[in-house]
């Protein structure tokens, strides 16, 4: 489980996370929504300590990470997955040697052992017969597949997601929603994930927090959300048709 | 301020990059991968230029002083040492700042926009160290070869320019280019190569790594970063020069 507490970020005058408290649990795909702007890429950056915070704590278990020496953040870093917005696959490298990297770096295992464990996570993500690929020549949805594989293959106990089905057709992003939740209940991860797309709220959302200009607005599960009468988190979850004909 | 601002990150820069890599067979690996991709295929064009400057040089050398006090040896020793001395370490070196920088430059800024440097840092790869180390090494380690094969291809140039002018004939030049020989300038043409390979790798790496906002400042930060190292690179050569000649 990973735990927020009081978290505050500036960027010169512009203060971005205002405060922010939260629980993510274990096992469950935890949700981060909240507009175009509202901080959310800056939390999740922040939690994973590619921002340095202002002010508050984060707890990975009870190990506190924003005020750790570099050395024990490299140790928590290896234990968690991230899946960037765009995928950042490396583009010298094919698909295989993308999801072998982590595994090369941290591991002293034999080159038939990675091959294995590559095979499973590609396998896993439903990705076979691309191996030797590059990014650049697979589609979108199938690099977001590469990205998930790598970033489960080191077995992390905490997975991080950006937008993982932003630019992608209403069908594969469903694809990849459900993806990331199997693999987070078959390996009992800690998954954070931010997104604005109102169907992954639906499917994948066990715990769900709103972002709204920069301060935690609301919290709860995808069958409360429906429910709320807040009033800023209605306007954000009905502002589509489809949505207020769903409501009605 | 702004200049002291750039020489301290980049220096902070380069405490991260000259550590020890993760994991010796993957340096080892982007090693061997950047001798090729900043040394065997700049082989070309080095060659191409030093075959002509060599040409041109013992030309222009040979034109210009047509004195019968002079003796026609003196050409091929000129060439020599003009090849030595400054254009197969300086202009080399400024023509793969073009060519070696803004590969450079733009790969690692590239990878900065499409965030895989922030994927190497959360999997607790020292990307520094990662992405840069090995382009320094390979470059330091392959260009003082190019060096070699610069002047040795140079004075081909100059050779065949003899045969095909007749100005003087190739006898005497042979005989210049052995003359009065001074090794130590091999010493001093080699020793501004390696700093000079260390400048045209490691500043576009810096620009690279700090490029921010778009593919448009990618192309911007690069054309910075070819600018900078040339800069920097007559620069030295004066230093050095002053240093080692005087
Ligand atoms: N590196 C940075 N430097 C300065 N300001 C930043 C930086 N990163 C983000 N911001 C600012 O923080 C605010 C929130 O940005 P953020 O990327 O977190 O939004 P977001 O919720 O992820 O939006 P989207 O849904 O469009 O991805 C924006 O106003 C942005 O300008
Ligand atoms: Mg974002």
């Amino acid at each position: 489980m990973i735990e927020l507490k009081n978290i505050s970020k500036s960027f010169g005058t512009n203060q971005v996370l205002k405060g922010i408290s939260a629980y993510f649990e274990k096992g469950k795909t935890n949700l981060i929504i909240g507009q175009s702007g509202s901080g959310k890429t800056v939390l999740l950056k922040s939690i994973i300590g590619l921002h340095d915070i202002d002010e508050g704590e984060i707890f990975y278990g009870d190990r506190e990470f924003s005020k750790m020496p570099i050395k024990g953040k490299k140790e928590i870093r290896k234990e968690l997955g991230m899946l960037f917005q765009g995928g950042a696959l490396f583009d010298s490298s094919t698909v295989e040697e993308n999801v072998r990297f982590p595994l090369d770096m941290f591991t002293d295992k034999t080159m038939e052992e990675k091959s294995d464990r590559v095979n499973y996570c590609l396998a896993k993500v439903n990705l076979v017969n691309a191996n030797h690929l590059y990014p650049s020549e697979i589609s979108g949805g199938m690099q977001k597949r590469v990205a998930i594989a790598r970033a489960i293959s080191l077995n992390p106990r905490y997975l991080f997601c950006d937008e993982p089905n932003s630019g992608l057709d209403p069908r594969t992003a469903i694809v990849i929603d459900q993806l990331i939740k199997e693999l987070t209940v078959e390996f009992d991860m800690t998954t954070v994930i931010n997104t604005h797309d109102m169907n992954s709220v639906i499917e994948i959302g066990d715990k769900i927090i709103y972002i709204y200009e920069g301060e935690k607005w609301w919290e709860g599960s995808k069958d409360e959300i429906l429910k709320t009468d807040n009033k800023e988190l209605n306007d954000f979850v009905f502002a589509s048709d489809l949505m207020r004909k769903f409501r009605d | 301020m702004k200049l002291l601002y750039h020489i301290g990150h980049y220096f902070l820069l380069m405490k991260r990059v000259f550590s020890k890599p993760e994991k010796a067979g993957v340096f080892f690996r982007l090693f061997i991968r950047e001798v090729e991709m900043l040394g065997i295929n700049s082989l070309g064009i080095v060659i191409i230029i030093s075959v002509f400057m060599g040409a041109v040089i013992t030309l222009q050398t040979a034109y210009n002083i047509e004195s019968p006090l002079i003796p026609d040896y003196l050409i091929g020793l000129t060439a020599r040492d003009s090849m030595i001395l400054e254009f197969s370490s300086t202009i080399v070196g400024l023509i793969l700042a073009g060519k070696v920088g803004s590969n450079v430059a733009s790969e690692i800024g590239t990878m900065r926009m499409s965030e895989q440097i922030d994927a190497l840092e959360i999997m607790g790869v020292n990307s520094a160290n990662h992405l840069i180390l090995p382009k320094i090494a390979a470059a330091v380690f392959i260009n003082p070869f190019l060096n070699i094969i610069s002047i040795f291809v140079g004075l081909i140039g100059g050779y065949l320019a003899i045969l095909l002018s007749g100005t003087i004939s190739p006898e005497q030049y042979i005989f210049g280019l052995h003359f009065a020989f001074i090794p130590f300038y091999i010493t001093y043409s080699l020793v501004k190569t390696v700093l000079f390979a260390f400048v045209i790798t490691s500043v576009p790496a810096y620009h690279g790594y700090y490029a921010s906002g778009g593919a448009l400042e990618v192309g911007r930060s690069s054309t910075r970063a070819v600018v900078y190292s040339s800069i920097l690179i007559l620069l030295i050569n004066v230093i050095v020069t002053q240093l080692m000649l005087a």
